[in-house]
């Protein structure tokens, strides 16, 4: 009896002073427990570890030489080598002295260069309040103007066909606004009916404003685009014209009129189906069979149809999931509060499945913009083409592989990792679900 | 003979019946009114008539039909056969018939049914802003206002997923209410709620019925029913079976099932 009584009492504890917090020991804690954790953690750890390491010396002890004891300075691979006298180095003379040729291709004329590079500069501003929500609303109405600005820029010309172009828009939307009230299928058919009957007669008036207000700028064929400025504009253009076009191919494969699901899903599905460099190949050749003869359907405008198309499907397809991922609770929340379909889509469907789709979004732009290389098989000089065409097969520097095409993925990589950056910081600052 | 314990009412907040007037004004009236799901039979010659200013809950088993019967006033679920007649506008095919109705009728679902990309106040905002024209700041001001009615006007700038299960129905509720609806449609309103939030719901939803809101309110609280309920309806197999004022409904119980029903959700 007693002994459990001291039991007890040796038992029973307080705590009277609170232990203060103390450091860690040093193995615990900075870069010895970084080092012990995440590469020496074990045995086979280290061995991976140290072969990791001798793996990456070996790659950078044996291309940094190459890179940069390169020659800068050399008017052909010849020179090159006669400087390098046997030493490593690359021969990046080529990319400096073919640089024109490399970003604006053969033909374009060197006097208007600043042209396409005042567009390029400009093209940030026109998708700064697009893709930035800090960026200031003000800058909206320039994003509208900038596609016929673009334009204007890069093909010259007489500035009233983007004028008229622009104009066939506004009166499109001003028709939209007045029959939108009855159904919005009138106003969508009656919008575009307006602006079609207007371009038709802008077609007829626009000599007639040229001659009396002759505001032009040099006019540049499109066969003499090239370099990596075409594989921008294809790859912008295309982007920009796919993801409205995939996005109402996803609402149409889920809506309720059947016909409008059909036409949806055999359009997706027969892309989808196809290579896209059938595709291609069918813009380059075989429209000109469909077209009247001698009619000039521009080949650039043919190859942005077809890459459109394409990636359109694709997007339509990381949409689709995206509406699918939505809860049925969220379509039928909104219905129950009074909003009608397009309200319900724009407000609140659309915001939730597109930022579920953001990657794959993300993944078809990025891969679309290096299709644009593909043009390069159907004989147009995009930076590809130009590398294989006209530079290799010069004199000055046929054989200089390397340099030419690591540069060109340094220029695609810079760019698609840029996008794939964007996409990631958009998702973050889209994450409202977090507690 | 079954004997049926009376619902529990403890704990709720005591609800001022005086107040709660129901008029001869019709609100809803449903007639011959049928359903299919594919081929099963799951609404059965319904008729309902419901009055300005009355509390009517709608239990029965699983399945019995009782979601899809109130999904129908507000057309969320198709009929195929008889007549809804809404505040006086009938259902049918028209969108606008059906775009008008679903403003003025609001609905709480069972998983509430938030916008997660959009905060409190904006949830509460945007239909009124939308639907009723109402200019931001105004639409803002009355969601203040229901926010504050739901007790949780601190959290208008936070997103639903900050908060708790019953924070996040009371929401849902001050959503609709800010579209100044004539009735107002419950679906299962506390059964994906923690016990202890499932109180802070039902007390708004008294508060909700002494201010004479009409209400159809498919639970299984047999105390809310008792307290707030001026008809239950018990409904199996997509027929109304029983209904009555809740004393007689619970007291009295008439049909077999209906006993069964009651014997087995209060009699443990």
């Amino acid at each position: 009896m007693s002994d459990t009584h001291a039991e007890a009492a040796q038992l029973a504890f307080v705590r009277q002073e609170p232990i203060p917090p103390a450091p860690p020991p040093v193995a615990e804690a900075g870069i010895v427990k970084w080092l012990r954790d995440n590469l020496f953690s074990s045995v086979p750890n280290a061995i991976l570890t140290l072969a990791s390491l001798w793996a990456i010396w070996w790659l950078l002890s044996s291309s940094m030489p190459w890179v940069f004891n390169g020659v800068w300075d050399a008017g052909s691979l010849r020179e090159c080598r006669e400087i390098l006298d046997g030493a490593t180095g690359a021969c990046w003379a080529v990319v400096r002295e073919r640089w024109a040729q490399l970003v604006f291709g053969v033909t374009y004329p060197e006097e208007a260069y600043w042209r396409p590079a005042t567009a390029f500069v400009l093209l940030f501003v026109a998708l700064a309040p697009v893709l930035f929500p800090k960026a200031p609303r003000s800058l909206l109405p320039f994003t509208a103007v900038y596609p016929f600005l673009a334009y204007f820029l890069v093909w010259g010309g007489s500035v009233w066909v983007p004028v008229m172009a622009a104009a066939g828009f506004v009166v499109g939307y001003l028709v939209f606004q007045r029959l939108v009230a009855q159904s919005f299928a009138m106003g969508f058919f009656g919008a575009i009916a307006a602006a079609l009957v207007f371009w038709w007669v802008a077609g007829f008036v626009t000599p007639t404003l040229t001659a009396i207000a002759p505001i032009t700028l040099e006019a540049v064929e499109s066969r003499n685009m090239g370099g990596f400025m075409l594989n921008l504009i294809l790859g912008t253009v295309c982007v920009s014209l796919s993801l409205p076009i995939g996005i109402a191919l996803a609402l149409g494969r889920q809506s309720g009129m059947p016909v409008v699901k059909w036409i949806c899903i055999v359009f997706i599905e027969f892309i989808r189906g196809v290579p896209l460099i059938t595709l291609l190949f069918v813009a380059n050749v075989v429209l000109a069979y469909f077209l009247p003869p001698n009619s000039t359907f521009d080949l650039i405008l043919r190859v942005i149809i077809m890459i459109t198309m394409f990636a359109s499907a694709y997007i339509a397809e990381v949409v689709r999931g995206g509406l699918a991922a939505l809860p049925k609770g969220q379509y039928e929340a909104a219905s129950a509060l009074g909003l009608d379909y397009p309200q319900a889509m724009r407000l609140i469907i659309l915001p939730q499945a597109l930022k579920i789709s953001i990657p794959g979004i993300v993944n078809v732009a990025v891969g679309l913009f290096k299709d644009t290389t593909l043009v390069s098989v159907i004989a147009m000089f995009d930076l590809v083409g130009m590398i294989r065409g006209p530079i290799l097969a010069s004199t000055d520097w046929n054989g200089v592989y390397w340099e030419l095409f690591g540069f060109a993925a340094a220029l695609f990589f810079v760019v698609c990792y840029g996008i794939s950056q964007y996409s990631q910081w958009l998702e973050r600052q889209l994450q409202t679900d977090r507690r | 003979m079954v004997d049926v314990a009376p619902p529990e009412t403890e704990g709720l907040a005591p609800a001022d019946r005086s107040r709660m007037k129901v008029s001869d004004e019709v609100a809803i009236e449903i007639s011959g009114m049928n359903k299919w799901f594919g081929q099963f039979h799951v609404l059965r010659d319904i008729d309902l008539t419901v009055y300005r200013g009355e509390r009517i809950v709608i239990c029965g088993p699983s399945g019995s039909g009782k979601s899809t019967l109130i999904r129908c006033i507000n057309a969320l679920e198709e009929h195929q056969r008889g007549q809804i007649v809404v505040d006086g506008t009938e259902l049918s095919t028209n969108l606008r018939n059906i775009d008008t109705i679903r403003s003025d009728v609001g609905m709480v679902f069972q998983h509430f049914n938030l916008f997660p990309h959009l905060t409190i106040l904006e949830n509460c905002t945007l239909a009124p802003i939308w639907v009723r024209k109402i200019p931001k700041k105004e639409a803002e001001e009355t969601a203040m206002h229901f926010l504050t009615k739901v007790k949780i006007p601190e959290q208008a700038d936070k997103y639903p997923g900050q908060l708790s299960g019953g924070q996040q129905q009371r929401v849902a509720i001050a959503r609709s209410l800010c579209m100044r609806p004539k009735i107002m449609l419950f679906d299962e309103p506390t059964s994906a709620l923690d016990p202890e939030m499932i109180k802070e719901v039902l007390d708004t939803m008294i508060e909700l019925a002494e201010e004479g809101m009409t209400m159809l309110v498919v639970t299984h609280e047999m105390g809310f029913a008792r307290q707030v309920a001026n008809r239950v309806i018990f409904m199996d197999q997509g027929q109304i079976v029983e209904q009555n004022e809740p004393e007689a409904f619970f007291g009295n119980p008439q049909n077999e099932r209906t006993k069964l029903f009651l014997s087995q959700i209060l009699g443990h």
